[in-house]
């Protein structure tokens, strides 16, 4: 029992983690669009935010699972999992990321435009260092709501924790302790997201508002 | 390959199941309005060992998965004598859930009203009722609102997973025409899209009515 929990678990982090990075490399791109001034980058952005905002996450999983293949498309379940939690994740990303955009003083586009910076250094060394800590605190949130859905795809066959979980319950019958361990390992897991990204947006605080370093 | 009169042929079913997704979400809503207050005047009004426990507990809902709440209203309550009928643990489930992020969203309502507000109702040395009643509630209501809209859209949502403990609502329904004509394309799409359809001209209304409220600023 220890040992699938465990085995559970790590599938558990695992999905999540692989999740996080496509649903945050989504947010980035999805949120740079949407804040683009040629209205053919944000179209597809915005068609994008509200399709996955605007429909379930479940929905969307089975869609990509169950669906797709039959238009030629198959996925392992592993992939289908984290495609479809990344691409939801993204949806809510490119939002924060675009809220930060905005948060950017006018004044930093403007001196990095004095400056004569090419477009592409503006935005990866100006403008996006300020935004990033402005998102760290939705992202702890969003962090803890994916490993929250992650939880979903145990429904599409992903022996992750929730997965064992029930296994373990349907094998022993040991319903009640199976769910206490099953929400205190949820619960610890989403401490760590939670602790680590409070580190983070310390860290990104200080090195924001420390005096400016060369090189 | 898609066909449309595929699509067609199952609308009918999927909108029968529709109809009990919004009614699970209409029914957690109502839960989830009146145990968010619960939750918060608990938490504000107990003695502090009382209101420390309460507010371990929210966390702990809020911050493991609602599929496991689910499962564990369904399968883990009738170990403990409790057997309740699977919509009933639906609902359930939901409501309890979202209670605890209610009592944020009336958190922030509450938190918006004005000190000064707080320091006139003491300087009138109106009685706690009042003060709430009269003063702090009214004020909160309005930016509570849309805050409040947007839980009931997520809810809506997270409705989709009462198809694992057997509600048929409508992801229940599309998987199991899926599974008896070996075709998921169309029901799945076809519930995806009226997910999409009634969340979307939810949240449109939602800010829609924050245009009004927000109007005069302008």
């Amino acid at each position: 029992m220890v040992h699938s929990l465990a085995k559970g678990t790590l599938v558990t982090v695992e999905v999540t983690a692989l999740a996080a990075v496509v649903g945050v490399l989504l947010s980035l791109v999805a949120g740079s669009l949407r804040s683009a001034n040629s209205r053919l980058l944000r179209l597809p952005a915005a068609i994008y935010v509200e399709v996955f905002r605007g429909s379930s996450a479940l929905a969307q999983l089975y869609f990509i699972f169950f669906a797709l293949p039959l238009v030629g498309v198959t996925f392992s379940p592993l992939v289908a999992g984290v495609l479809g939690l990344g691409l939801n994740f993204g949806s809510y990303g490119a939002e924060v990321v675009r809220g930060a955009l905005r948060s950017v003083p006018v004044g930093q586009r403007e001196a990095a435009v004095a400056l004569n910076l090419p477009p592409a250094t503006r935005f990866f060394r100006v403008i996006l260092p300020s935004a990033v800590p402005v998102m760290l605190p939705s992202l702890n949130n969003m962090l803890i709501d994916l490993l929250k859905n992650s939880a979903l795809v145990s429904t599409i066959t992903i022996s992750e924790l929730t997965f064992q979980g029930t296994l373990i319950r349907e094998n022993t019958g040991a319903t009640l302790s199976v769910f206490a361990i099953l929400f205190v390992i949820y619960f610890a897991l989403s401490s760590v997201i939670d602790a680590v990204m409070r580190l983070a947006e310390r860290r990104s605080n200080r090195a924001l508002h420390s005096p400016v370093r060369t090189a | 390959m898609w066909h449309w009169s595929v699509a067609w042929h199952v609308l009918p079913q999927l909108l029968h199941g529709l109809k009990v997704t919004v009614e699970a979400t209409l029914l957690g809503s109502a839960f989830a309005m009146v145990g968010g207050g619960v939750l918060l005047f608990a938490r504000l009004g107990l003695p502090r060992p009382l209101a420390v426990a309460v507010r371990f507990l929210s966390e702990l809902i809020r911050r493991t998965p609602l599929l496991v709440q689910l499962y564990f209203y369904f399968y883990g309550l009738p170990s403990l004598g409790i057997t309740l009928p699977a919509f009933t643990c639906g609902v359930l489930g939901l409501g309890i859930h979202y209670s605890t992020y209610v009592a944020e969203v009336y958190r922030a309502g509450i938190q918006s009203v004005a000190q000064g507000q707080w320091d006139a109702s003491r300087a009138l040395d109106l009685p706690g009722t009042t003060v709430w009643g009269r003063i702090v509630i009214p004020q909160a209501i309005k930016p509570v609102l849309p805050a409040l809209g947007n839980q009931v859209i997520a809810m809506f949502k997270d409705s989709a997973l009462l198809s694992v403990i057997t509600v048929t609502e409508m992801m229940a329904t599309a998987r199991s025409i899926g599974s008896y004509s070996y075709d998921y394309l169309e029901p799945i799409t076809v519930a995806a899209c009226l997910y999409l359809v009634v969340s979307y001209s939810a949240g449109q209304l939602i800010r829609l009515y924050e245009r009004q409220q927000y109007a005069w600023v302008n």
